[in-house]
């Protein structure tokens, strides 16, 4: 019998897995969560809708402008409030910048888990200078509420731009470093490759999504699956590896980077001026009936199904979070591993646990 | 799409849909003190077309049972347990019902309306 965490630098986070082990091999690793739970869902019940947006962004706090993003899309799409052209594309740039920084943890803190304590520094080097151009527009540096219902809060300047513009070509020679350091190397590759296969057969079967279905071979993302805000204008691809093993959701996560830099790339050339934010009234109080609206996060698809009574406080929110899906396949899967692979496994889902524990 | 199911049919909507290649997405409760009632909402979604299902069953408040679909879905083990956490719906079949997010010697259900903190 194994405890591994609440407090274990491999858990990112207060997750504790309780592994029954004979010698190195992993019997029943049993995930253990809610550590960190602060009822999310009910405090959205004794608030107002806009009093409840900054906690969107307090689940996944490596991503939060995609959470954020459900919610507002959520409410847009229930009081029919209009988003300002030049606001979708502020968003679309803010949330794939927030992606491109999202992974850098995830792939520093994932090689860190493997023994390797140089590539976080080089990730959390390149994720600051993201950080620095978010500060500059949303105020703060990781839980952000820069969107708003019907636009974002504050309008971006040349200068943002121009950053973004000098950080796409800067951040593709990284990648380069990044290929040559890391991904071609023959210790990682024999630390991922063949590890921790997950058919598309039990991704189906515990709903798991992002990455993980994506180095599955399923080829499902909702930017393009069920397009929200402007993707659907974008040209990017959707990195999809058939190997099933935790080298195919690393591969996906790096290409993702990329695609994600064209994406921003794009949106920087073709943004249009204009206001941004649309009208709202001044006491929001959404039509009867539920609404559901998706969004494409870091680590996965992001599900709130919001429910109104026509008061000014939501009747229900339900938050679906990647990481809790995705965790919940790792009993399953992780059978029979060696204690060593099951932890590189563990750090291929690229777990966040508040997402988890809400 | 949307649908009611009685609620000794949701094992059955979930063979259908798992026969159709559909994937879970997730199960949660809602409360409706009012009508004395409580209601589960089953999400499925499908990763080739992007379709999306849900479907929501309606229990008695008082008797609040439902059969478990983690037996279709093994997804929906934590989604139904998590369920139970919140509302207190008990998943007939489930293979473990304890506190699961809230502390483990939790006996309240914090997202019934009636629940006073």
């Amino acid at each position: 019998m194994l405890n591994l965490g609440p407090q274990h630098p491999a858990t990112h986070g207060v997750l504790r897995v309780k592994v029954e082990m004979d010698g190195e091999f992993v019997m029943k690793a049993e995930p253990i969560i809610g550590y960190i739970h602060r009822m999310h869902e009910k405090m959205g019940e004794n608030r107002t809708w806009t009093q409840f947006l900054p906690n969107t962004s307090r689940m996944d706090y490596l991503s939060s402008m995609t959470y954020t993003h459900a919610f507002v899309g959520a409410v847009e799409k229930a009081a029919k409030i209009e988003v300002t052209e030049r606001a979708e594309y502020i968003r679309v740039i803010t949330s794939e910048l927030n992606r491109i920084a999202s992974h850098l943890v995830g792939w520093g803190a994932w090689i860190m888990d493997l023994g390797g304590l140089t590539p976080i520094l080089y990730a959390f080097d390149d994720r600051e200078k993201i950080l620095d151009l978010l500060e500059s527009v949303a105020g703060n540096r990781l839980t952000y509420c820069y969107y708003r219902f019907g636009g974002v809060c504050k309008d971006i300047d040349a200068d943002f731009i121009q950053g973004c513009l000098d950080f796409v070509p800067y951040m593709r020679e990284r990648l380069k470093l990044y290929k040559a350091l890391v991904t071609d190397n023959i210790i990682l590759r024999k630390r991922l490759e063949g590890i921790g296969p997950i058919s598309a057969e039990i991704c189906r079967k515990y709903g798991a999504c992002g990455p993980v279905i994506r180095g599955s071979g399923i080829n499902y993302d909702v930017r393009k699956n069920e397009p929200y805000s402007i993707y659907n204008q974008f040209d990017f691809d959707i990195p999809v590896y058939q190997e099933c093993d935790s080298m195919a959701r690393y591969l996906v996560r790096m290409d993702e980077i990329e695609q994600s830099l064209r994406i921003v790339e794009q949106a920087c050339a073709k943004i249009p001026e204009g206001p941004i934010l649309g009208k709202v009234p001044r006491v929001l109080k959404l039509p009867v009936g539920d609404t559901c609206f998706a969004t494409e996060c870091a680590r996965g698809r992001f599900l709130v199904r919001i429910t109104s009574d026509g008061k000014e406080n939501p009747y229900r929110v339900r938050l679906r979070t990647p990481c809790f899906t995705n965790l919940s396949l790792f009993e399953e899967t992780s059978q029979g591993m060696m204690i060593a692979d099951a932890l590189a496994f563990m750090a291929s889902l690229d777990l966040v646990i508040p997402d988890i524990d809400r | 799409m949307e649908v009611t199911v009685e609620p000794s049919k949701v094992v059955e909507a979930a063979q259908l849909l798992d026969r159709h290649g559909f994937a879970i997405d997730a199960v949660t409760g809602m409360d409706w003190p009012k009508q004395e009632l409580l209601e589960v909402i089953y999400d499925f979604l499908h990763f080739q077309t992007g379709m999306r299902v849900a479907y929501r069953a309606r229990i008695s408040r008082k008797d609040a049972k439902i059969a478990t679909i983690s037996k279709v879905f093994p997804g929906a083990d934590w989604h139904e347990r998590e369920t139970h956490d919140f509302f207190g719906i008990e998943f007939v079949g489930h293979r473990d019902l304890s506190p699961f997010i809230l502390p483990e010697d939790a006996t309240y259900h914090p997202l019934l309306k009636d629940f006073q903190a």
